[in-house]
């Protein structure tokens, strides 16, 4: 009797059972590892280098050094260390492509779990919306708000998440509709439990698996969409050296100094790969239906 | 199927409605680009107010927009503030341009996934599957401007092969453009193409195939891609979308005159009746292309075809 009592009876819960099967996808945790790293980078960036004196400040002299060995990357037309620029970038695609996607997804988390659970008009109505939203190009629209709102980090954001909500919104909605007639709602229903709480308590934290991979992949999407803006002109504005950024000015002189355009591009490249290995891993790992 | 259609265009009214409305709404509510565009920087203020009554710009946006719809049903797109250019007029200048990078891109696309989709489902699990499959992460990964300018870098600036940037030398021009487009679209479908042709492999009607002796080559190409066939066409349905509507930052990058630069320039002096127009006129080829889309599935697959045929499918 002893015995069985202090046995300890390992319990798995579902998030268990989801990382033990994310553990064996190589690729996902090499873009786990990545992606943290990145983070902790960027995150610590302000603690390294000091931005006046070692991102924008200017040194003639030294401009338009190919790669060595003190400048790993070489500098660029104003003499500044490429390789300090493109760590420090790290900071404001991250921060960028997360903040864009919280917006979204907090929008979409409002209208998707509306339309989905409370359906017939109100579903009607926000899936009429978010049509005509989504038929917008999501670029173009980044566009056109930034351009009313100013080129700035908080604007690109602001744009970049309004123009994400259209889709979101429907992964929301159809991931509500898998649990919405489930019996716990009903009962959570039948004792008298608000509307608002139910969804909270019971409709959401049962469908957060499609999201979750929503999120991590809508986050390599968004960096690639605010790179391209910031390329085009309309979002984080020189000297702050953002990755898109920096590819615009390097492309007017590609032709005598290219390395000036492959390393900005190369880190925004191996940013959204480890954030879409992740993500794919962890909708394999989400779904085994899907896995294979 | 006739009325099928009637109700799926007629549905897009209501949307063109939305889109117009709202890209006109913000689009028009900063004038001053287009004033200090078109009236200079050191205007007066009484200047500025009177040339702010000749665009009509001093009523309330909904007004304008009003106006603005009414010529739109007309069929007039209005003129642009800054050029002065009729908004269709360029926008049809510049569209084939655009479409022929794009169906250049989509033949590329078509070309490289297929085949590579395929034998990466037949061989799943070896080094090729997996090969493939990196690449074809690497190729969802790779931001397309950047790709565009590596492409200018190695062809066109290092190897000679390729003009780098404009449209003088024909096709020579589209190739550079369409393979950079193309890589994205390659790499979805490639994905695309291997999920689904995993989803069918399995299915008994292959065993039947094969054991009444048909030969491999026509299980594998007849009975399961063509079962494989509709999420791909949806795949590849929505990316001529997005390329057709969107591919203003590759055409930027190759200084291509097509629609997203023209769309990109407006955007630049918030040129509201070029912008409008043109957004506006996307949504439309893009609705278009997806009603298109949703004929081909029928082509392809009896099952969906019976739908039509009975008038009206669910779910659009």
């Amino acid at each position: 009797m002893a015995d069985i009592k202090n046995k300890k009876i390992k319990r798995r819960s579902q998030w268990d059972e989801i990382w033990r099967r994310l553990r064996k996808n190589t690729g996902a945790m090499i873009g786990m590892a990545i992606v943290f790293v990145m983070v902790a980078v960027a995150c610590s960036v302000d603690l390294i280098y000091d931005y006046d004196t070692e991102i924008i400040a200017q040194d003639i002299p030294n401009r338009y050094l190919e790669p060595c060995a003190e400048y790993w990357f070489g500098t660029d037309a104003l003499g500044r260390d490429v390789f300090k620029r493109v760590v420090y970038g790290a900071k404001y695609s991250l921060l960028i492509g997360f903040m864009a996607t919280v917006v979204s997804t907090a929008i979409a988390l409002v209208l998707g779990s509306a339309a989905g659970y409370f359906g017939g008009k109100v579903d009607n109505l926000i899936m009429r919306f978010c049509d005509i939203w989504g038929a917008v190009p999501g670029l173009m629209l980044g566009m056109i708000i930034v351009s009313l709102l100013g080129p700035s980090i908080w604007n690109l954001i602001i744009a970049m998440g309004l123009g994400g909500i259209s889709g979101k919104s429907r992964t929301v909605r159809a991931a509500v509709l898998t649990v919405r007639n489930s019996e716990y709602v009903e009962s959570a229903r039948s004792i008298g439990m608000p509307e608002w709480k139910i969804i909270l308590k019971y409709i959401l934290p049962n469908c957060m698996s499609p999201i979750i991979v929503a999120v991590t992949l809508g986050v390599a999407a968004d960096i690639i969409s605010a790179s391209s803006l910031s390329f085009l002109g309309l979002g984080v504005q020189a000297p702050a050296p953002e990755w898109g950024a920096m590819l615009t000015s390097a492309r007017e002189n590609l032709r005598y100094y290219p390395y000036l355009a492959i390393f900005p591009g190369l880190a925004i490249m191996v940013t959204v790969l480890a954030l879409n290995m992740f993500g794919d891993g962890l909708r394999d790992a989400m779904d085994p239906k899907l896995r294979r | 199927m006739g009325r099928y259609v009637l109700k799926r265009l007629l549905m897009m009214i209501p949307v063109f409605i939305g889109v117009s409305l709202i890209v006109y709404c913000i689009c028009g509510s900063n004038t001053r680009p287009i004033l200090m565009k078109v009236g200079g920087e050191d205007m007066t203020l009484e200047e500025e107010a009177e040339l702010k009554h000749e665009l009509g710009f001093d009523q309330p946006i909904l007004i304008r927009y009003v106006k603005y719809m009414g010529g739109m049903i007309r069929g007039d797109l209005g003129k642009s503030h800054i050029t002065g250019d009729d908004v269709l007029e360029s926008f049809l200048q510049t569209f084939p341009l655009t479409m022929k990078v794009a169906m250049s891109s989509v033949l590329v696309a078509i070309l490289i996934s297929l085949p590579l989709g395929i034998v990466s489902a037949l061989k799943r699990g070896t080094l090729t599957d997996n090969a493939s499959m990196v690449v074809a992460l690497l190729g969802l990964s790779i931001p397309n401007f950047w790709f565009g300018l590596m492409m200018i870098l190695l062809f066109a600036l290092n190897l000679r092969w390729l003009p780098s940037v404009g449209y003088k030398q024909g096709i020579k021009s589209l190739i550079l453009p369409a393979i950079t487009i193309g890589t994205g679209m390659t790499a979805r479908l490639t994905r695309q193409t291997r999920s689904s042709m995993l989803d069918v492999l399995r299915a008994d009607y292959l065993r039947t195939a094969r054991a009444k002796g048909v030969s491999e080559s026509r299980v594998i190409l007849h009975h399961a891609l063509r079962n494989a066939l509709i999420p791909i066409i949806a795949t590849l349905g929505g990316q001529i979308a997005a390329t057709l509507a969107g591919a203003s930052v590759t055409e930027t990058v190759f200084a291509l005159p097509g629609v997203g630069r023209l769309v990109v320039n407006a955007i630049n002096d918030m040129d509201v009746n070029m912008v409008t127009g043109c957004v506006t006129l996307k949504a439309m080829v893009t609705s278009v292309v997806m009603l298109l889309v949703d004929f081909l599935f029928a082509l392809v697959d009896p099952r969906i075809k019976a739908q039509f045929a009975k008038g009206g499918k669910k779910n659009g």
